[in-house]
């Protein structure tokens, strides 16, 4: 649970992007990409979920890349190395089903783009083509860039402000892409309404689609349910059932709703810590 | 001539929803020794076959009239390794109380003539851990070489620890949350059982020996097999029951539907109602539904009133229950309790829909009335919902608390492992083995939602079926 590297992928108008790498030789030895970890950085803190986005088997640590936005992540981002976490619990959830799919589309925004990296790296193992796009609100929000590019075929890049890359959304090159050539599957991971979106555009020419849901976990054992999103009807619970699960069948609306119940609080948190 | 039961000193209502300190204090020596000779020491005594793991209480009750507490002690340890718990959690009232001859026949619970003996088990237990008595250790030079591996720290296995652990076995707990005592640290508030009494036999079992690996969940970061093939020479399961069950209705992923066990963790576990202290928060609302009839939904409902209470919120917290007092699984203790602190109960009514504001928090619940009907396979009549019978509660914070399934996260990776329609584990009922050889189960994972002290008795016939097989 030490912290043995730490890494400020990038920093803009107050917001950061961090890279860890904690040491847990048995998760690293475990676990598979699309899978996560819960964390808690003091006794008082909370437990938050968070994907691993590689590992290194034998230096016995996990890699995590997180954006500072409430007080958990805001504390987790004010370690050094050499700290140590107070709890580290994993794998958990489903690894992603890694196979040679064909044409694969990589969808990834803002901190999303983190958890894609695990999935390329395998898919790309398994000889996928890989067309990869990822997007954030500005130039100094992408991370991972050089990264993705190394296992991509096809590399696009989208900026809200068009600092770097195309101007627009990620789901933009998406639709022309999928208006222009077939694929097979495409895998999404970023904030709800980019996934939502792109389980829109994908829906009507019936393309595979694939989305990490980020919901709002305690225990992430199956044991409290607040993590529950409806998908196809179902109650599910993400972090046993998922966290991918078919993007065509989820409900957004509710889950966005739901990740928002703390919000308030969440506020009052960082103002009273000064975070 | 019968005389009173000695009542037990409690808290004030109005002062123990200001908090989360114990409600009940306990027998002074004095008390104790009063309410013990009113035990008649039947020649067969009824009382004991109502014990699920049979504590000698004849005869413990009789060492408290003579003053032997130390003894008293002892005689519950021999069958139950945690009294001050028992004494506090278990349900007497539907047990050995239930049973005893000076309780009315004929009532789903005790009356209030039967013998106190959860509190003179909880006096001996106090006693006990008071005075540091230690149930004596009996190693076996011939087990000193063998490791068992327990998974889960809930009340099984931290029997099944402490059994094993005293023979000279080597343990090791493994627990997939932070801290150990599974549903006695996340699902049972302090109030009802203070956390320095879990921690002491929480304690114990390390002085003993006992390595706890907290963090750590078998069948994700290791499988069940490996456990048997790097060491481990047998496996006790005590998973408990631990995945919350919904209504299925329309409305129940509305903000602010929690499952009792979210709620309860949230609190119990995670501090929260220290939030912002701590850091987990909860939310709190003004007018509380807490829908289910057993323990949990007690708890969860004395909580979230006492949340309410501590936020300046003006208490208000309504439990919907669809049969009506007398078919309330939960320990009539309990009741009584939320009753006093002023939990409102609505009787024979069955949740329809939750209904949402734009926002999607839950804003009403929608609800038919019920009548009672026949006895059904759980042996209380059946709620029948009345067709028309529409009204609507108001209801900005709802709590689920109608039971608990299994946990499948072990048994979904481990296929070996046999498992009922319910997807509890099958085991053999003479040993607590389950379908996989050196693999013994116990608790709620065996035969769904139970008991603490169920739990122990199968906890420790597991630990004595080990033991006979390690030495062979």
């Amino acid at each position: 649970m030490k912290i043995t590297e730490k890494k400020i992928l990038s920093e803009a108008g107050g917001t950061r992007i961090i890279q860890l790498k904690v040491a847990s030789a048995p998760i690293a030895s475990k676990v598979k990409p699309g899978q996560f970890i819960v964390l808690m950085v003091t006794e008082k803190g909370e437990r938050i979920p968070l994907t691993v986005v590689d590992k290194d088997k034998e230096r016995g640590t996990v890699t995590l890349i997180f954006q500072e936005v409430g007080l958990t992540t805001k504390l987790l981002g004010r370690l050094n190395k050499g700290d140590c976490l107070f709890a580290l619990v994993g794998p958990l959830g489903h690894p992603t089903e890694i196979k040679n799919y064909g044409k694969v589309i990589l969808v990834g925004g803002g901190v999303g783009i983190a958890e894609i990296f695990p999935v390329a790296k395998a898919l790309k193992e398994e000889k996928n083509s890989l067309t990869t796009i990822i997007g954030a609100r500005s130039k100094e929000l992408l991370i991972l860039e050089k990264e993705l590019k190394n296992f991509s075929d096809e590399f696009y890049i989208t900026t809200d402000d068009g600092s770097s890359g195309k101007k627009g959304f990620t789901t933009d090159i998406l639709k022309e892409l999928l208006s222009q050539g077939n694929y097979d599957l495409v895998y999404a991971v970023g904030p709800i309404p980019m996934m939502k979106k792109a389980a829109l555009v994908t829906k009507d020419i019936k393309v595979k689609t694939l989305v990490s849901l980020n919901p709002l976990m305690v225990d992430a054992t199956g044991m409290c349910g607040v993590c529950r999103v409806t998908v196809g009807g179902e109650v599910k619970f993400s972090c046993v059932d998922g966290p991918e699960f078919d993007a065509h069948l989820v409900d957004w609306d509710e889950l966005a709703k739901r990740n928002r119940i703390y919000e308030a609080k969440e506020k009052h948190l960082c103002n009273l810590y000064k975070l | 001539m019968i005389k009173q039961p000695i009542k037990i000193k409690e808290l004030s209502s109005s002062e123990r929803i200001t908090n989360f300190s114990e409600v009940i204090s306990g027998y002074t020596e004095e008390e104790a020794i009063k309410e013990a000779k009113r035990c008649l020491q039947c020649k067969n005594p009824t009382c004991i076959p109502g014990c699920p793991v049979g504590i000698d209480i004849k005869k413990f009750i009789y060492q408290i009239t003579e003053k032997d507490y130390k003894g008293a002690y002892f005689t519950i340890r021999e069958k139950n390794n945690f009294p001050s718990i028992c004494g506090r959690v278990c349900p007497a009232e539907y047990q050995c109380r239930k049973a005893c001859v000076m309780s009315k026949k004929g009532l789903p619970f005790a009356s209030p003539q039967a013998i106190n003996i959860h509190f003179l088990e909880r006096f001996a237990g106090d006693y006990g851990m008071k005075k540091n008595l230690v149930a004596p250790s009996n190693k076996d030079k011939k087990l000193s070489h063998f490791k068992v591996a327990v998974v889960g720290s809930g009340p099984a296995g931290l029997c099944a620890a402490g059994e094993l652990a005293r023979v000279g076995i080597k343990l090791v707990i493994f627990e997939s949350l932070h801290r150990p005592g599974g549903v006695l640290r996340y699902g049972i508030p302090s109030f009802r059982l203070p956390r320095d009494i879990l921690d002491f036999e929480i304690d114990y079992l390390k002085e003993l020996g006992v390595e706890i690996v907290t963090n750590f969940i078998i069948g994700r970061l290791k499988a069940l097999e490996e456990l048997l093939t790097e060491g481990f020479s047998a496996v006790f399961l005590g998973l408990g029951a631990g995945t919350p069950a919904f209504l299925g209705i329309p409305g129940e992923n509305l903000c602010n539907v929690y499952s009792a066990n979210e709620f309860l963790t949230r609190v119990n576990l995670m501090s929260a109602y220290k939030f912002p202290e701590y850091h987990t928060p909860i939310n709190i609302g003004k007018h509380i539904i807490v829908i289910g009839g057993g323990n949990t939904a007690m708890d969860a409902a004395r909580v979230a009133l006492r949340l309410q209470k501590i936020n300046g919120i003006s208490p208000h917290t309504t439990i919907l229950y669809r049969r009506t007092e007398v078919e309330m699984p939960a320990r009539r203790l309990e009741i009584d309790h939320a009753k006093e602190e002023g939990i409102k109960f609505n009787f024979l009514v069955q949740p329809q829909e939750l209904l949402g504001d734009e926002q999607g928090y839950v804003q009403k619940i929608k609800c038919l009335k019920c009548s009672l009907g026949e006895v059904d396979s759980s042996g209380r009549r059946r709620s029948v919902p009345i067709e028309g019978s529409d009204f609507e509660v108001d209801c900005d914070l709802a709590i689920i608390a109608i039971g608990l399934k299994a946990n499948k996260i072990l048994t979904s990776v481990t296929p070996a492992l046999e498992t009922d329609n319910y997807g509890d584990l099958i085991v053999s009922p003479e040993t607590m083995q389950t379908s996989v050889n050196r693999v013994y189960a116990g608790g709620d994972i065996v035969g769904g939602e139970g008991t603490v002290i169920e739990a122990m008795g199968m906890a420790k016939k597991a630990s004595q079926a080990i033991i006979d097989c390690l030495s062979k």
